[in-house]
């Protein structure tokens, strides 16, 4: 598998050093592999920081700047970061008035920041956690590490961000991650697997004219292996699949989301079958975002993620962002 | 009595031993994981020992607390953490004494594990490294470091016929049955080399 790299070992550093050169608004540390937002830390206001393994890109580093996420802390290629990246991150953002851990439920992931969360607490900062867990394939979650996290991220960090942005209180803002967390519900199909540098061949063999449905973002398989579907069907399978565990009560807001390698042409016509599904089901859908957010390097497909929201959600998700992933408003 | 040096030579014989093992462990790690315990492990223990040399710390607990935070710093994933937090808590439950007794160690091994099921969630049974630490520390009570040795190496094979129930293994659901769990191996190693170190 050819890549546009130089070796693989160097893979998440040079991707660092690219973003340094192309986001002065961000400090970028390259060494101790952490992005803060160059004005950090703002006075008064709650720090978010998330973190993960790299490869979902631009989670979460395209995601920081104001109105989203203070800091972030990309590990190896799938492989969770360790406690004292998110530890600096907190020295780094802290104002005083807390930060707030957003983390994927993956066991590296959680185990990680919650160490991170006590060398914070030791050196007197407020550190508060919310979990996300949006992902409806995992269906047996008491033997299981549970529900993974994956779209619903996005959501995450962006209305909690927000909500920090206003200045709310930690324990506010941690309360409306979780609110956002718990409406939400992702589902992804894979057309092909992906390639990690280091292994260099694909995670897994899927023919052409077969299918992967109900995948995470780790290049693992998913729940069931079917011959190719049209864009129709597969958005059918997927909302049905969201709307069976979250029966719709609420307008919600959509993300239908590139896997890595699905171009964009295809995901806004798929987006147009599950606009369609959505609206058969009699769900109003109060907005839309299509691309490439919560990517899973190489790999072809789309998930799709619904989060049903009140006004007060609403109002939060259109206030002004400026990250190098996702910008508007200002 | 068990001094400084008993504990650095058991963190450079479980180091020795990873490294020759690295190969089985990431083999093993294929199947049900994402094939880098054997690497994560080696990269860990030997900035342990580098660590160490270098510190130079000069009571047990001491060893044993720097080694964790080493590990915690420089592995990732979740093994980082957990070997981390074995170490580390066993480490603190020796306080600062210059040497301690096999009973001391036994109890304080006991700590860092009850700290491990704590952090991992896991319990006896979920095909995890908990299937051979806790074997391993109840015969160490009673038997010593070898005995401790069998105990842990019978824990990790009885993995084998389990489903798994935690970490990436267990969205595999019943096609993690018929492996042998990795961190469960690489425990059996980290107990092996207990009784390395006591010239056993």
């Amino acid at each position: 598998m050819k890549m546009l790299i130089n070796v693989p070992e160097s893979v998440v550093a040079d991707a660092l050093r690219g973003m340094a050169a192309a986001h002065p608004e961000l400090t970028v540390d390259v060494e101790n592999r952490v992005i803060v937002r160059r004005d950090a830390p703002v006075a008064g206001k709650v720090a978010l920081i998330s973190g993960g393994g790299s490869g979902h890109e631009p989670l979460h580093g395209g995601f920081v700047g104001p109105g989203m996420l203070s800091a972030a802390c990309p590990g190896e290629v799938f492989t969770s970061p360790v406690p004292d990246q998110m530890a600096r991150a907190a020295a780094a953002v802290d104002s005083g008035a807390g930060v707030l851990f957003i983390v994927k439920n993956y066991t590296g992931d959680v185990l990680n920041f919650d160490m991170a969360a006590e060398l914070a607490e030791d050196e007197g900062i407020r550190v508060a956690k919310v979990l996300v867990n949006d992902d409806v394939a995992v269906t047996d979650s008491l033997y299981t590490a549970g529900r993974r996290g994956v779209g619903g991220t996005l959501f995450v960090e962006k209305i909690a961000g927000a909500a920090a942005d206003e200045g709310q209180p930690l324990e506010r803002v941690e309360a409306i991650g979780r609110q956002v967390n718990e409406n939400s519900r992702s589902f992804g199909v894979a057309l092909s697997a992906c390639t990690t540098p280091a292994k260099g061949s694909p995670t897994f063999d899927l023919p052409s004219g077969e299918l992967e449905l109900g995948i995470g973002i780790h290049g693992e398989p998913g729940r069931q292996r079917r011959a190719m579907m049209t864009s129709g069907e597969i958005a059918e399978f997927a909302v049905h699949a969201i709307l069976e565990d979250m029966p719709p009560r609420n307008p919600v807001l959509v993300l239908v989301n590139g896997m890595g390698a699905t171009p964009l042409l295809e995901l806004y016509g798929f987006n147009a079958e599950v606009q369609r599904v959505l609206t058969e089901r009699g769900v109003t859908v109060a907005r839309t975002l299509v691309g490439n957010y919560v990517t899973s390097l190489d790999m072809a497909g789309a998930s799709v993620t619904l989060c049903q929201i009140d006004e007060e959600l609403l109002r939060l998700w259109d206030a002004p962002v400026k990250t190098p992933g996702l910008r508007w408003g200002m | 009595m068990l001094d400084a040096d008993f504990f650095r030579r058991w963190m450079a014989a479980t180091s020795a031993s990873v490294d020759r093992e690295a190969e089985r462990l990431t083999a093993l790690d294929s199947p049900i994981g994402d094939a880098d315990h054997g690497s994560n492990l080696q990269r860990g223990f030997r900035a342990v020992t580098a660590t160490l040399e270098k510190e130079a710390p000069d009571t047990p607990g001491a060893v044993l607390t720097l080694a964790g935070r080493q590990l915690i710093s420089t592995v990732g994933g979740a093994s980082g953490p957990l070997y981390g937090t074995l170490l580390r808590r066993t480490g603190k439950a020796l306080g600062d004494a210059g040497e301690v007794s096999e009973a001391q160690f036994a109890e304080a091994l006991r700590a860092g594990v009850d700290a491990v099921m704590t952090l991992g969630g896991a319990a006896p049974g979920d095909k995890t490294m908990i299937d051979a630490l806790v074997p391993a520390v109840d015969a160490l009570d009673e038997g010593g470091f070898a005995a401790a040795r069998t105990a842990a190496e019978e824990g990790a094979l009885a993995t084998t016929p389990l489903q798994a129930r935690k970490g990436r293994a267990s969205y595999l659901g019943e096609r993690s049955i018929g492996h042998q769990d990795p961190g469960a191996t690489s425990s059996a190693l980290l107990v092996a080399a207990l009784a390395e170190a006591a010239g056993e």
